[in-house]
């Protein structure tokens, strides 16, 4: 297993250059320059200078190789030396947004607890709801209770966030007023009233997003369980005497578990990128929305970081989900 | 075999129905049949011919719907099993009758160790500790002849040839010291010489530990081996019921006869092709007015159209516990 996991994470480091190199391109090719935010007014000769001093005159193989340089090494360093006061980075320069002129790696860890708390809220609701459901459903197949799950899914599943979420801010927020069109960032939770206002806030997010998972949740979860309730070892467990609850919760869902923690595991990176359409519509200042801003104002190192941190995510998640289901499946040992 | 004292399991006019889509099929159509203590009971014919969903049926081991268990009686120690509730029926089952299956290689769950699943129904029906439970599923992997049992009983099921799987299969079945214990074709699935393993040991648990057994197969030559008495089915019915020896020496019913044709010779010059019954055992999608076997039988006659034989005494004694047969036909006939 650890052989395993090292040679992956090897494996990983081409594929991760690889796509750096390719996110670092395109985004290149895209038109916009770190002056465009800068008012017409200012002289020719200032501009250049401006740029020159981001760096930005430089051959595009120069600009990869100093981005990548940052992003490995002075970064990490930097984060190093936020959490135990050394000072490995000295004053080397860090990947700096074009558009708040502020280091690119300030602004995510600003939005990234919004995007978490949201978000990653929103994911766990999903799972919560999805495993029960889907066990259920499988158990009392072709039941109402089935047929209104499956229902209810084809509509997740099929409806995008962006119209769900219209509607229920349509329903909740302007109708019947229950919760706010807007989620506030600056709210901070101090005492009960706050809490509320807080949980108020992340429920219709939550509530949109998390229908959303269940959706494909529930349905992965019911169809494993129905592959696993009719296999030989279900019979078996049967003749043993084992009551149903055991049957089921034990020997069908330990089982049936294995494909759906891999899917689930490699849902996660989709939390960040998925919620792009979500945190727009509900005013999450999370890193979603850190992107369509960056990307609006052809703020490109912004723009590269963050594809490149989702697409590190993408190979890191998949490696984990490998793990873990060496881990849930005895009969799979990567040695 | 213990005539007189009560049998173990006693089963009266057992009717099993599957509702499917195409309408019903009648899996099991009146099957009766008795157990005494200590018994080997061989049960025999091709597969489809309803074995093993006239065991399942037994103790509930059927998912219902799609099957109805329409009619019958199964007395167990004196208690109708198809008047248990199912809370009741999975207490028997573990318990008091065992079950070993056809394919090892996907009976066992394969993501918890054998020792897991022995000691589940230690747990559940004999109220044994977690750790007295262990230290038996030791005991039951040492009985059923693995190796190593101590450390082998952490392993896997993967970890193990079909063989041993279908030891530990044994093991589990045998744990609460059951009263009957029901293999379902345990010996298909193996090697020609893993079966003969499998054979042994069971004859040796049975002497051991003196529990019924059913032993289903659609070989006869097995059953030559290890049965006190044998029934052979066909289309959901017993056709034909005698002990070991009558079946073989003096078999009525021309399925068995024909079956009794299958079986390789061993001895004497090689007699060309190895025989088989041509044709098809039927699905029945009603309740059986003629004989199920007319169509692939050469003493089929109109009568066999007419009217389902019903099983009637070869040898005087009462039914299901002499030699009985369910034909029209009868070889006399033939020779008069
Ligand atoms: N789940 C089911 N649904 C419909 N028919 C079934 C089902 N299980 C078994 N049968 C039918 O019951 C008959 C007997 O099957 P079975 O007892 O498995 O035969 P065997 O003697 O090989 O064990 C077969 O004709 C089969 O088609
Ligand atoms: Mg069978």
């Amino acid at each position: 297993m650890l052989t395993f996991t090292l040679r992956r994470l090897l494996l990983a480091i081409p594929t991760l250059l690889f796509i750096s190199l390719i996110i670092f391109l395109l985004v290149d090719l895209a038109p916009g320059s770190p002056m465009s935010e800068i008012p017409l007014t200012v002289p020719p000769e200032v501009r250049q200078k401006m740029i020159a001093a981001l760096g930005a005159d430089q051959p595009v193989f120069v600009r990869y190789i100093l981005w990548l340089r940052q992003f490995f090494w002075v970064e990490p360093a930097y984060l190093l030396d936020g959490w135990f006061g050394t000072d490995l980075a000295g004053d080397q320069q860090r990947i700096l947004s074009w558009q708040s002129r502020s280091p690119v790696f300030t602004v995510i860890g600003q939005r990234i607890p919004q995007t978490l708390t949201v978000i990653g809220t929103a994911y766990l609701v999903g799972i919560l709801i999805a495993v029960p459901i889907g066990i259920y459903s499988a158990y009392r197949q072709y039941s109402l209770f089935d047929q209104l799950g499956t229902f209810v899914a084809m509509i997740g599943f099929s409806v995008p966030t962006f119209f769900t979420g219209t509607l229920f801010i349509i329903i909740f927020a302007v109708w019947l007023g229950w919760f706010p069109t807007k989620y506030d960032t600056t709210l901070e939770v101090t005492d009960w009233a706050s809490f509320i206002r807080q949980m108020q806030q992340m429920a219709m997010p939550v509530m949109v997003l998390g229908l959303a998972n269940a959706a494909a949740i529930s349905r992965y979860m019911r169809s494993s369980m129905l592959e696993n309730m009719g296999q030989d070892y279900v019979r078996t467990a049967r003749a043993k005497g084992m009551t149903e609850r055991t049957v089921v919760l034990k020997h069908v869902l330990r089982n049936s578990m294995i494909p759906v923690v891999t899917v689930i595991a490699l849902g996660i990176p989709s939390i960040f990128g998925g919620a792009i359409i979500t945190e727009n519509l509900f005013g999450v200042n999370g890193i979603g929305a850190a992107l369509i801003g960056a990307i609006h104002a052809s703020d490109l190192p912004m723009v590269q970081t963050l594809a490149f941190i989702f697409a590190v995510l993408i190979v890191g998640f998949n490696l984990i989900a490998d793990i873990l289901y060496g881990f849930l499946d005895p009969r799979i040992r990567y040695d | 075999m213990a005539d007189g004292a009560a049998p173990v399991l006693d089963v009266r006019g057992l009717t099993t129905v599957f509702h499917t889509r195409q309408g019903e099929i009648h899996a099991v159509n009146s099957v009766s049949f008795t157990l005494s203590k200590g018994e080997v009971l061989g049960v025999v014919g091709e597969s489809g011919s309803g074995k093993s969903v006239t065991m399942m049926s037994l103790v509930g081991l059927l998912p219902s719907p799609p099957a109805e268990i329409r009619e019958g009686e199964v007395l167990l120690g004196g208690q109708d099993l198809l008047r248990a509730s199912p809370a009741e029926l999975s207490s028997v089952r573990g318990a008091k009758v065992g079950f070993v299956f056809q394919d090892p290689m996907t009976s066992l769950n394969p993501v918890f160790t054998v020792e897991n699943q022995i000691i589940e129904p230690l747990i559940r029906h004999m109220a044994m500790s977690a750790a007295d439970a262990k230290a038996r599923a030791v005991e039951l992997l040492d009985l059923v002849g693995i190796p190593d049992a101590a450390r082998r009983v952490k392993d896997y099921p993967h970890q193990f040839s079909g063989g041993m799987r279908q030891r530990v299969m044994i093991a589990i079945a045998l744990a609460c010291d059951p009263d009957v214990l029901i293999a379902d074709e345990p010996t298909t699935a193996l090697d020609v010489t893993i079966q003969a393993q499998i054979l042994e040991l069971m004859t040796q648990l049975r002497e051991k530990l003196g529990m019924a057994i059913i032993w289903i197969t659609h070989d006869l030559g097995v059953i030559a081996g290890i049965a006190d008495r044998v029934m052979v089915m066909y289309g959901g019915q017993v056709v034909e019921h005698a002990p070991v020896r009558a079946l073989f020496h003096n078999s009525q019913h021309p399925y068995t006869r024909a079956l009794l044709r299958t079986i390789p010779k061993i001895t004497g010059a090689r007699e060309g092709r190895l025989s088989v019954i041509e044709g098809q055992p039927p699905i029945m999608t009603s309740v059986p007015r003629a004989c199920p076997f007319r169509a692939r039988c050469a003493h089929a006659h109109a009568r066999c159209e007419a009217e389902n034989p019903a099983r009637r005494a070869v040898d005087g004694k009462p039914l299901g516990q002499g030699h009985d047969v369910a034909c029209h036909w009868t070889p006399e006939a033939e020779n008069a």
